[in-house]
């Protein structure tokens, strides 16, 4: 499974911020660190300042801060601002869903989505630091770094 | 980045393994958090989790000011689906009052120290998955999704 680039941003964006709750960060050190677009996660934490995730402290030295407790909020709650998570109704949009075998695919399908958000709502952004501090991938080959490309000539 | 491990343990919490004196205390919590009621259910759960000491079983409860503020249960299972023994959790339960003080997890842990003195090196447990609050509990525990996948059907 994979998030949209606006809903890891996000995570990484709210991960950090909840990761110090006393200092506050700009989007550019946040995006730095993450070798991510400066001008996207800007837009994205403007969207989590709207759902009121965080604050912007304004002024010298101003940045992001975390505005709610990181042991209430989840990973739904902030990934479903940018996509939508869980079973959707999609037999309007689609009219082939309503046939038998469009059905019966929904239903695997909506199995999978059922576990993903029940898996995003249980896991809280405290919960989250923790498991980074414990690292239970290290020495995972599945976690190794990709090997950065090297230019190629052909 | 600093990251912040929040944990703590409440203040004069006492865990220790349930008595038959605490069978009343138990059934008034369980119906405190279910609204049932369930005094044989737990004459049961004492016969087979409190009495039994000689096996890995285990019925353990918080207790603050001698009343009982939740409770814990588990026991060391052996090659279920093929699986070497492993510590199984059953149910936890705090009173809604006393939540977030720190007690589920000094239960947990309680818990999890008996099965490790009890030989085992993994834990399990299942649940619905649209049980939240639980669900949320054993995830900041450290838990993960294991290796199997619970499957059903309706025998017609």
């Amino acid at each position: 499974m994979k998030l949209q680039k606006a809903s890891s941003f996000a995570l990484y964006a709210v991960l950090e911020l909840a990761g110090d709750p006393t200092s506050q960060l700009s989007g550019t050190e946040i995006a730095d660190k993450y070798g991510i677009s400066a001008h996207h996660l800007a837009k994205v934490l403007r969207d989590l300042g709207r759902a009121g995730i965080v604050e912007a402290a304004r002024g010298v030295g101003g940045g992001y801060r975390l505005a709610v407790n990181a042991k209430r909020l989840t990973l739904f709650d902030v990934i479903q601002i940018f996509e939508p998570i869980g079973p959707q109704n999609a037999a309007e949009e689609d009219p082939e869903l309503s046939t038998d075998a469009g059905c019966a695919l929904r239903m695997v399908l909506d199995e999978l989505d059922d576990h993903a958000l029940a898996t995003f709502r249980s896991i809280t952004i405290s919960t989250m630091l923790k498991l980074m501090a414990r690292r239970p991938w290290a020495g995972s080959s599945r976690f190794a770094k990709a090997p950065r490309r090297a230019a190629s000539h052909r | 980045m600093t990251t912040t491990i929040i944990s703590g343990k409440a203040r004069g919490i006492h865990i220790r393994p349930a008595v038959n004196l605490d069978l009343s205390g138990l059934v008034a919590l369980d119906a405190e958090v279910t609204g049932l009621a369930k005094r044989t259910y737990w004459k049961e759960t004492f016969a087979r989790y409190g009495a039994r000491r000689r096996l890995p079983r285990f019925l353990l409860v918080a207790e603050h000011r001698g009343r009982i503020e939740g409770f814990i249960i588990g026991e060391v299972r052996a090659w279920e689906f093929g699986e070497p023994p492993c510590g199984w959790i059953f149910a936890v339960q705090v009173r809604p009052k006393t939540r977030l003080k720190g007690i589920g997890t000094q239960l947990f842990e309680t818990l999890c120290d008996a099965f490790r003195h009890a030989g085992v090196g993994k834990i399990r447990t299942m649940m619905a998955r649209d049980n939240q609050l639980v669900l949320s509990f054993f995830r900041s525990q450290g838990m993960m999704a294991g290796p199997f996948i619970e499957l059903e059907a309706a025998l017609d």
